[in-house]
């Protein structure tokens, strides 16, 4: 392996790597946030709702969640496509990570909702709030807490179900050192270099979540 | 003067086991009245059913005259809407055995939360609500602790002023001392005397006999759904007549 070779290349590489990097940090991050925000929604409506609603959702949750990532994204891009929704492979992409995610955060929001005890609520009815206020101040605070390692862990395989989206087209990270490694032959360094750059992203996404449950833990 | 507290002919049942069965009770302001009885007798549920955490099937819970819960329409009988509800939960507070404080909020936001939320008070205004009861209730030093930082009489007492701080008709106390350690019981029963002695009109769920004789102005005893026996706390603990309630007194301590 000649390191200054492989070092030339990279650093002739940048632009592209750099954006592919980019690619991966915006669909990570849209797919985390949307798919966090609906999850909510379905937590809620799996606790809450009525049993026509749970029903439909246990299946949208149980489906979506035994299903490959791969084969959702390959259903958003080609099976939409035939109902008429044409969506460019990113919007696709990002749509097959954001209904992922939406299933795991909540099943995890169910449970994080279950496991908090009746008296929790009841408390919240009997100084006279409503159940969107108990929800809001009493409730989803502490499921919050409660599901944030496991939910920093989906964010974790968000951006690792994300080099999916190479197979659809997206440039994101693994997709642009492809097409480096296609340029230079440097396929064992390259590959390297973006398993290194995985590595990294996820470990700091773990630190900072880490950092986050100190800082909202509640004193013993 | 209309009574704080008016249940009239109240039915309640968990599926086929009949719980309550045509309880008659009115608490007038300034009473305390002591609900006695041996477990499942139907004391917590009656407590609930006024706190309207437990739907009933038949007869009518008023507070200051008003029905709570449900109201007749057409000849049929309704739930009321949840905010409809939730304002008339609002008019009595309730203390429950196992606190029930929300463990993410200290002592003092724990207070301030339904001065804040229900009664749609100012911050400075709410706060000052909190701090005075939590004063009241021995707990000022402590009012930025978390609920896992306190001791149980200690986060009993937080659950007490987060009741009373909302100006309640009427206070609930259900078992407030079934799950502290011994040592822990006077100083909650102390405050409970504390706000009895000032007037605050209250029914209590109790299993301290001596303390249900010493604060009551009223004691109920309960037996199988029903009020079995009711008077002053001299004929109850002194002269019982049934001998259902003789054998209740005689197994409890005195």
């Amino acid at each position: 392996m000649d390191l200054s070779l492989f070092l030339d290349n990279l650093w002739n590489a940048r632009m592209s790597l750099l954006a592919g990097f980019g690619n991966t940090l915006l669909i990570s991050l849209v797919a985390v946030i949307l798919g966090s925000g609906l999850g909510v929604l379905v937590g809620l409506a799996l606790s809450y709702g009525n049993l026509a609603t749970r029903f439909v959702l246990r299946v949208y949750t149980d489906f979506l969640r035994g299903t490959p990532v791969f084969v959702l994204i390959l259903a958003c891009f080609y099976v939409l496509s035939v109902v008429g929704v044409d969506l460019s492979a990113f919007q696709a992409g990002v749509l097959a990570l954001t209904l992922f995610c939406s299933s795991h955060v909540g099943e995890i929001i169910r449970g994080a909702l279950a496991a908090i005890p009746k008296g929790q609520t009841e408390a919240a009815k009997s100084i006279g709030l409503t159940f969107g206020q108990t929800f809001a101040s009493v409730l989803l605070p502490q499921a919050l807490r409660q599901i944030l390692p496991t939910w920093v862990n989906t964010a974790t395989e968000i951006v690792k179900a994300s080099t999916l989206l190479s197979i659809i087209g997206v440039v994101e990270l693994l997709l642009a050192t492809q097409q480096v490694i296609s340029r230079t032959y440097l396929s064992l360094e390259f590959y390297f270099f973006a398993g290194f750059v995985y590595w990294l992203l996820n470990f700091l996404i773990e630190q900072a979540g880490r950092a986050v449950e100190r800082r909202v833990s509640i004193p013993q | 003067m209309t009574p704080v507290l008016k249940i009239t002919d109240l039915h309640k049942s968990f599926g086929d086991v009949k719980v309550l069965t045509g309880i008659d009770l009115t608490v007038q302001k300034g009473d305390v009245v002591s609900l006695i009885g041996s477990s499942g007798s139907g004391k917590t549920t009656l407590l609930r059913c006024v706190n309207l955490l437990e739907e009933f099937e038949r007869g009518t819970i008023e507070i200051a005259g008003e029905a709570i819960g449900y109201r007749e329409e057409g000849g049929r009988r309704r739930r009321l809407p949840e905010r409809q509800i939730a304002r008339q939960r609002a008019m009595t507070g309730m203390a429950f055995q196992q606190f029930n404080l929300f463990p993410h909020m200290t002592a003092l936001k724990n207070v301030m939360l339904g001065l804040v939320k229900t009664k749609k008070l100012g911050q400075d205004e709410a706060r000052a609500i909190a701090e005075k009861w939590l004063d009241r209730v021995g707990m000022i030093e402590r009012k930025d602790h978390f609920p896992g930082q306190l001791s149980g009489g200690q986060q009993q007492r937080v659950a007490i002023a987060r009741a009373i701080a909302m100006n309640p008709q009427l206070m609930l106390f259900d078992e407030v001392t079934s799950s502290l350690d011994p040592e822990l019981v006077q100083e909650v029963l102390a405050v409970v005397r504390d706000l009895a002695a000032d007037g605050m009109t209250m029914l209590i769920v109790t299993h301290e006999m001596r303390f249900a004789r010493d604060v009551s102005t009223k004691v109920v005893f309960m037996d199988q759904g029903r009020i079995a026996e009711e008077g002053p706390p001299e004929a109850v603990f002194g002269a019982p007549k049934s001998e259902r309630l003789a054998g209740f007194l005689a197994n409890s301590e005195i």
